[in-house]
């Protein structure tokens, strides 16, 4: 067992750094650099910068060494936990992701724990009633929650709140609370604000889980030794919720690998709708304005998540 | 197994037809696939199907609501719809359209319109729909207008052709990749196998809007509409071929242990003879069912990045780009039909889902 963890978990090293690389040369795929994309950003306002100017910027973040060099230097600082300081805000991207990355978790999560709260009974039903009006409802919702990408659901609901309900859905916290410090008010506002994010981030990955969940349960339940379980008058709950429910538990909670960054990239796309504070708006800036640090650290972290 | 068949036709039917047959019993998904060729048939005659020139520009018909044609016209069948006169309403200064009473503008089919080729074969100017007479200013809009107004309609119509071909043609593209992939991974096993699994667990262990967000951002603005299409298809099918990948893999697997399998080698049959006549017919509905699993997802990806701004860029015409005018509330308040744009989007998908879910039941035997 050791051996097998400590395999997994090598393999899982060497899955973070080849992931840390990958990013890093999609990061640089753009043409020019970052330099290139602030001086054009001066040019467009009328101030013009130097070739000597420019030079020194691109000394002063290590533009000019060779991309390896930039890796290394770079991939050191990540280990330390210095994520760099973001070229764009002139600040340490620490600071500029700040708050940003613990809504980003906190809705990753909620979205995380409402997918399972939701997936879990709807699926063990489906499975027991198979064929079942309720089973059919229950395949009917899940498709289309397949079927609406979330940034639409989030856009009918967005237009949807608006019009009938004279509400702005978007944000996580009323305005009086956006800049506010911490307290609890301000805790209790972000905690009525999360639901209606993570339910339309939830929506198509419970949909998934609930077909998983149907599908191994119908495997289990049509084996023997539910058979024999019932022959000997077990009642019928205790047989399906002892046995089979566990059995098909397994794939179920090892969807998380993949449901999770799945989640997370949702809601990239949700925030930019609904105007959340996460970090996904930012990453987009920072992609268009080609910051090198800020967006390197995001995928990093993200990656930290994963489960093998 | 039911059906009309006698025992003796259903003994010698092949693993495809009994595929079909099985498929057949699956409502909702026979109904999907007559859906989808449908969505096909609409990709093929966009054009025809078209009212106004997706691309003509007019300020002054700006955010026009849908207009309903009236089929009778006092004295017995006579299709029209009603001449529209724009005023701006001086205190919100929207543009505000009323109907003009006296001005009846007579529709009919097989109309003449803008002109355009056919799949490239000849041209024509002939639509389904369109007025007898049209003045410069008049036109159907069944859809209403967005911002420049355009004709929403006519630009669905045609952009179901970009957006339902980039998804046939990434997953054309993954299936390439996924089968030559996940066969060499089934087929070597070993250290390959180890790597190309670590390999599609990096590719999935990724969060995918960052990612093509990353590629997509690396594409350089001055790329023509046509480039970053084909660049778009890329991105997509790179990192789509995994779930491909995987169901190839795990067919090769199980069948390599099959006892078919094992006779035919020991009957001294070839590596290729055994890949190609005997393995591949027994996965090919495995496969199709996975493709049009995966098309959806396709789709889906193509919508985000265009809504995004990182996909495809207008003049190029696609449900994303189309979605992207309907981005904020503001907008939404005043069109509202602009969303009628994720329509077919949702059905497309939807309709896809059951025939992929309908497929997949079909061709496990053990179902």
């Amino acid at each position: 067992m050791l051996i097998y963890i400590g395999r997994r978990l090598s393999l899982a090293l060497i899955t973070c750094v080849a992931i840390s690389i990958l990013t890093f040369i999609i990061i640089r795929l753009p043409p020019g650099d970052f330099v290139d994309a602030y001086i054009a950003n001066l040019a467009s306002t009328g101030s013009t910068v130097t070739a000597e100017q420019a030079q020194a910027m691109r000394h002063e973040y290590g533009l000019d060494r060779p991309v390896y060099v930039q890796y290394v230097l770079w991939i050191t600082r990540v280990v330390h936990g210095d994520f760099g300081v973001s070229m764009m805000w002139r600040r340490p991207v620490t600071e500029v992701i700040g708050d940003r990355l613990w809504l980003t978790m906190i809705v990753s999560f909620a979205a995380l724990f409402l997918t399972w709260t939701i997936a879990l009974p709807i699926g063990i039903y489906s499975a027991v009633r198979q064929y079942s009006i309720g089973d059919y409802v229950a395949t009917m919702l899940g498709f289309i929650g397949l079927a609406i990408p979330n940034f639409l659901l989030a856009l009918i609901l967005m237009y949807f709140g608006f019009r009938y309900l004279g509400l702005s859905v978007g944000g996580l916290f009323s305005a009086e609370f956006a800049q506010a410090p911490w307290g609890l008010a301000k805790a209790w506002d972000l905690t009525k604000h999360v639901p209606l994010p993570a339910c339309v981030l939830a929506l198509a990955g419970s949909a998934q889980l609930i077909r998983i969940m149907r599908a191994n349960l119908l495997d289990e339940l049509r084996k023997p030794y539910v058979i024999t379980a019932r022959a000997k008058g077990i009642p019928e709950h205790r047989v399906i919720l002892k046995y089979p429910v566990r059995a098909a538990l397994n794939p179920f909670a090892s969807s998380i690998a993949y449901v999770f960054p799945y989640l997370v990239s949702g809601s990239i796309i949700v925030s930019l709708v609904l105007g959340l504070p996460t970090v996904g708006p930012l990453l987009l800036q920072a992609l268009v304005a080609q910051d090198m640090f800020r967006t390197c650290s995001w995928p990093e972290r993200s990656c930290c998540c994963w489960v093998s | 197994m039911s059906g009309t068949l006698s025992d003796d036709s259903l003994a010698s039917a092949g693993q495809l037809r009994l595929t079909w047959l099985r498929f057949r019993r699956h409502k909702l998904a026979y109904v999907s696939l007559f859906i989808v060729a449908l969505f096909y048939l609409v990709a093929i005659f966009a054009d025809f199907l078209a009212i106004n020139d997706p691309h003509a520009v007019d300020a002054r018909r700006g955010y026009l609501p849908p207009q309903t044609v009236h089929l009778f016209n006092g004295d017995g069948f006579n299709p029209y719809v009603s001449g529209m006169t724009g005023k701006r309403d001086l205190k919100t200064f929207r543009q505000v359209y009323v109907p003009d009473p006296n001005k009846k503008l007579p529709v009919t089919l097989f109309a003449h319109g803008y002109p355009y080729e056919p799949l490239g074969l000849f041209e024509t100017d002939r639509h389904l729909l369109g007025l007898v007479s049209p003045e410069p200013l008049d036109g159907i809009y069944l859809l209403g207008t967005d911002a420049l107004g355009r004709d929403l309609f006519s630009r669905i119509m045609v952009a179901t052709r970009i957006s339902l071909s980039i998804g046939l043609a990434s997953v054309s593209l993954s299936l390439i990749l996924g089968i030559l992939l996940g066969g060499i991974s089934g087929l070597y096993g070993g250290l390959v196998d180890l790597f190309l699994q670590r390999v599609i667990e990096i590719v999935r262990s990724i969060p995918t809007i960052p990612l093509w967000m990353g590629i997509a951002a690396a594409l350089p603005n001055t790329w023509t509409v046509v480039q970053i299409y084909f660049a778009i298809t890329l991105i997509i099918s790179l990192v789509g071929w995994t779930e491909l990948a995987r169901v190839v893999r795990g067919r090769f697997l199980t069948l390599r242990e099959e006892d078919f399998v094992i006779a035919a080698e020991l009957a001294g049959a070839s590596q290729l003879r055994i890949m190609v006549r005997h393995m591949l017919p027994s996965f090919t509905s495995h496969v199709i069912a996975a493709v049009s699993l995966a098309l959806p997802a396709m789709i889906i990806s193509e919508t985000s990045l265009s809504f995004l701004g990182l996909g495809l860029r207008p003049p190029a015409i696609s449900w994303g780009i189309l979605l992207q005018d309907a981005q904020n509330v503001q907008v939404l308040a005043g069109a509202p039909w602009l969303l009628l744009a994720a329509v077919p989007v949702v059905t497309v998908i939807l309709a896809f889902n059951f025939l992929g879910d309908g497929l997949r039941d079909a061709a496990d035997p053990y179902g």
